[in-house]
């Protein structure tokens, strides 16, 4: 199988050892596993349509992948085949200082695309807390959000332009760095979240803005997770629209100070991060009007960060979140689950209802001001009864956050691990449409196959062996 | 086919290598970019700490058999232990490749020449400070003599890896021993001086300086005689049985109460004497006595700043000169997280001017041995390292660790910058710093 490939991209970039199969059998997501058959390394556009004509000849399933951070199984060869990885396609190719426009290889850092064109006096707001390790492709594969979202919105609000290889080997480019353009079916937003069901993006065109003048960062502490809640309604409600607006609860707060060690307050029940960017005065004033508004709904606490130092410090303790509530429970498996931004509270209290009903340890933290928030499960695989309980309550989470109007999932993409729960949100008709958009893109359904179309819906969530 | 060998391997990974801290990790890939080998292989999830967990995981579960690129996956990594700190949910790496190592180490069948120099290494040199010192012998032999000049010459050393050779070049002159050269301050503190092997006989001219130093600060200086090797080097090879051997013959011979404070000017050992208490946590015996010996372990530079060296410097007066950088050793950053003690130490110091080095956490390929075990990771680590070093263009490279000290002193002599700069122990800096600026 290897051969016709080595010619393509030549023997360094082919990968077939029994380590390297298993180092690209996982990403983020607790208990998913299957093998690839071979890991390819294309150093542009060409090796890829190569690569692709013959997986199509061939019938060999391709699972493009960027950092393998995702949450949803999205890049788990779960059909073996070929993972296609952007290693070496990791360049910034071009900063359009008229345009406003940054043009990238797949592979780029999230976190270095940021520096650079902060450096340049631009801005790309989207920002999940995964950017220090995160690629562009799988950024805009997923349609990430991040801390910034509730201002700025989420990757596909920066999409301009995508190369993207067909998998029939056709090269398309798709936009453009127009403000305007209308010609056609919008098909550059079809790929932009396909989470690689559709084809290979091998180069984007991102929309950038201006530098914000200042930033500021309040903090505030609660006795309850519904008086966090309420603040968040209340400050929107205020016609306030903060860069940032997230949430973490007690456990969260103590995870993150085991790790951190910053002096996080861990008796209190509930946290608000919350930061304004913009010219001074503007900053000045919505900051004061949030801290306010925070203590109106009962705060304990609400102070500005001292310094940007250290909100910079209480945002990556608010990044690393996730990973550190895992220092609770051998497994950690995590939701979603996003509501209408007025639904918070009720979304918040019935998380809580929901974990003493089934009696597991659930943590939530998340973004708030989307109304995205990520309860997270600490569990151990390795106890199956207590896995039973763990599914229950979050199949009641997902079906609490869609009668509230909501979604299973804002950010995350469905990959394998959603897409049982997926009809629950399209309903038979759009799941409908959904596959006949993906038969007649892949009809042969090579591209990242067995994500999103699951073979039964409504199956087993997180009892899995790959 | 599984082979006998593969099914031995197998069982020793279940039976050395903990699950529970292998489930601790939730491939997050937080701890990628901080890894040394991920970076220097254009991102090759192989040779990421996240890679290397799974891997260990597979091999427990059978998910993988043992072969040539499972093997290769963990001799590559450094044990530099940067994924530690860059970890949200607290995973111990540093403990699961040592079990790793351990693993390995029981179940795989030794070829002739790694059976002997790790039989002359762990058992001999390394075990026993006499033999370290006889070694040592040959070494000052072999430089006085003269042969050194002409082994160069005739390419004797060619028999050996590339990186071996250009370590031999930077070997430090050994010295007799001299006349004290400082003044000393009245005694008000006891330490306790652990020596290390290398630096107690490669560099013992820097454990010179490092008494007259603590002297002059005031501390009265103890060295107790019975001490060895510390025993890392079995420890981050497989052999960690033999590395406990030493931990217990250093507890007893540093075990008292005449003082607060064991000190060490290797930060790699410095590191592992940190972590007896942890290693010995099942021996009721020494557990109490091990913890007590950890606690007591402090490194050079934060002892220097307890007893207020930074005040004597900054007391002193010239006028700022050279550029002076710090090179991190990687477990006395990441295992005893100290870092700012050493940097505040230079920035201190009078006629000079700090700046940081790119990168400077980042482990310089050293790591040990593993020089001279993987000389060609160990190059592309120390090229990305010197790239740094040249846009910078210190006087000086400052380090903790005769490791990281030989490293860079290989660095600057393949750039050939032996004119421009030098790497110097911390100790040998400050020395010359104090010495001239002292009246
Ligand atoms: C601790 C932690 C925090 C996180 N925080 C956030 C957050 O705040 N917000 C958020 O939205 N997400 C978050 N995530 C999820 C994840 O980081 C994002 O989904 C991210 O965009 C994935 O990027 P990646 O490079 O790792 O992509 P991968 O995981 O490698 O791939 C993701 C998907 O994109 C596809 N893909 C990748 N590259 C291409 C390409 N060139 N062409 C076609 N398809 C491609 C893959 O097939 C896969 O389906 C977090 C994850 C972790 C572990
Ligand atoms: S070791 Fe830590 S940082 Fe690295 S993947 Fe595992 S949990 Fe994440
Ligand atoms: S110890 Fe160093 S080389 Fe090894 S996995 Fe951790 S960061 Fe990488």
């Amino acid at each position: 199988m290897k051969n016709p490939f080595i010619s393509i991209v030549g023997a360094e970039n082919v990968k077939d050892s029994q380590a390297h199969l298993l180092a690209y059998s996982y990403d983020a997501t607790a208990n998913f596993q299957a093998m690839p058959d071979l890991v390819l390394s294309p150093k542009n556009t060409e090796d890829i349509t190569e690569i692709v004509k013959i997986c199509a000849k061939e019938q060999i399933p391709i699972v493009p992948r960027g950092s393998g951070t995702n949450l949803a199984a999205g890049t788990v060869p779960n059909q073996g085949g070929i993972v296609l990885l952007f290693n070496n396609m990791n360049k910034i190719l071009e900063l359009d200082k008229e345009n406003l426009t940054v043009t990238v290889q797949p592979g780029v850092i999230t976190q270095d695309l940021s520096i650079y064109v902060e450096q340049n006096g631009l801005f790309y707001p989207p920002d999940p807390s995964s950017m220090k390790i995160s690629t562009i492709g799988g950024n805009v594969s997923e349609n990430s959000g991040g801390l910034r979202g509730l201002k700025y919105g989420v990757t596909k609000d920066y999409v301009k332009a995508l190369t993207f290889v067909a998998p029939d080997g056709e090269v398309m480019k798709l936009g453009g760095k127009l403000a305007k353009d209308v010609a056609g079916y919008d098909l550059m937003s079809l790929l932009v979240g396909a989470e690689g069901t559709l084809g290979v993006i091998t180069e984007i065109t991102l929309k950038l803005i201006p530098l914000p003048v200042t930033k500021k960062t309040g903090i505030a502490y609660f006795n309850s997770m519904e008086d966090a809640a309420k603040t968040v309604s209340a400050i929107i409600a205020n016609r306030i629209i903060p860069v940032t607006l997230e949430f973490m609860d007690k456990g969260t707060i103590g995870a993150v100070e085991d790790f951190m060690k910053i002096g996080l307050p861990r008796e209190a029940e509930a946290m608000l991060l919350m930061e304004q960017d913009g010219n001074d005065e503007q900053v000045d004033e919505d900051i004061q009007k949030m801290i306010a508004i925070a203590e109106e709904n009962g705060a304990t606490s609400a102070i500005l960060a001292a310094s940007e130092k250290e909100a910079d410090i209480l945002k990556t303790g608010r990044r690393a979140a996730l990973s550190a509530l895992s220092r609770k429970r051998p497994t950690t498996i995590l939701e979603d689950a996003t509501v209408p931004r007025s639904e918070i509270a009720k979304m918040v209290k019935a998380i809580q209802e929901i974990a003493v009903k089934y009696d597991v340890q659930i943590n939530t933290f998340g973004h708030a001001g989307d109304g995205n928030l990520h309860p997270t499960c600490l569990t151990d695989v390795r106890d199956k009864e207590e896995m039973e309980r763990v599914e229950k309550a979050l199949e009641e989470i997902f079906q609490v956050a869609i009668e509230l109007g909501g979604t299973i999932t804002g950010e995350h993409g469905v990959g394998e691990m959603k897409a049982p729960y997926l009809e629950w949100k399209l309903g038979a008709s759009g799941m409908k449409l959904m596959r006949n958009i993906k038969q007649s893109i892949d009809p042969q359904n090579i591209m990242n196959p067995g994500k999103i179309f699951a073979k039964e819906m409504k199956k087993r969530l997180v009892i899995h062996n790959g | 086919m599984v082979s006998e060998l593969q099914q031995r391997m197998q069982e020793s990974f279940q039976e050395n290598v903990s699950e529970e801290y292998l489930m601790d990790c939730m491939r997050c890939g937080f701890c990628l970019p901080a890894c040394p080998t991920y970076l220097a292989t254009n991102q090759d999830e192989t040779h990421s700490p996240r890679g290397r967990i799974s891997l260990m995981k597979a091999m427990r579960d059978g998910d993988v058999v043992w072969d040539g690129s499972v093997e290769e996956a963990f001799d590559m990594c450094l044990g530099c232990r940067a994924c530690e700190p860059a970890c949200p949910a607290g995973v111990q790496y540093g403990v699961l490749i040592e079990e790793t190592r351990v693993a390995v180490q029981q179940a795989k069948p030794q070829g002739g020449v790694e059976k002997m120099v790790r039989k002359a290494a762990f058992d001999g040199v390394f075990a026993d400070q006499k033999k370290m010192a006889s070694t040592v012998k040959l070494v000052q032999f072999y430089q006085r003599s003269g042969l050194q000049a002409t082994t160069r010459k005739i390419g004797f050393l060619n028999l050996f890896p590339p990186f071996m050779k250009e370590m031999e070049g930077v070997l430090p002159k050994v010295e007799s021993k001299k006349k004290r050269t400082m003044l000393e301050k009245p005694k008000t503190t006891q330490v306790a001086f652990f020596t290390g092997c290398l630096m107690d006989t490669l560099f013992q001219e820097t454990n010179r300086k490092t008494i007259e130093l603590l002297e002059w600060l005031g501390a009265e200086v103890i060295l107790p005689k019975e001490q060895q090797c510390c025993g890392a080097l079995h420890g981050h090879s497989g052999e960690l049985e033999k590395g406990m051997r030493n931990a217990k013959a250093n507890i007893d011979a540093f075990d008292s109460d005449d003082y607060a404070f064991i000190v060490n000017n290797a930060g790699g050992c410095g590191a592992f004497l940190s972590e007896y208490g942890k290693h010995l946590q099942s021996e009721p015996q020494y557990r109490k006595k091990a913890e007590r010996f950890s606690r007591k372990t402090i490194d050079i530079s934060s002892l220097f700043v307890r007893l207020g060296m930074n005040l004597q410097l900054k007391a002193m007066t010239a006028e700022e000169g050279a550029i002076v950088t710090y090179q991190d050793s990687c477990h006395l950053r990441n295992v005893n997280k100290v870092f700012l003690e050493p940097r505040s130490l230079l920035q201190d110091a009078p006629g000079f001017e700090y700046k940081e080095l790119i990168d400077a956490g980042s482990c310089c390929g050293s790591a040990g041995i593993y020089n001279l075990l993987q000389p060609e990771m160990a190059k592309k680590i120390l090229d990305l390292k010197m790239k740094g070093v040249k846009e910078l263009q210190p006087a000086k490279i400052i380090t903790s660790n005769p490791g990281c000290l030989m490293q860079m002193q290989v660095g600057i002599q393949q750039e050939g910058l032996e004119k421009e700069m030098q790497a110097v122990h911390i100790v040998d800096f400050l020395h010359e710093v104090v010495q001239k600026n002292q009246n």
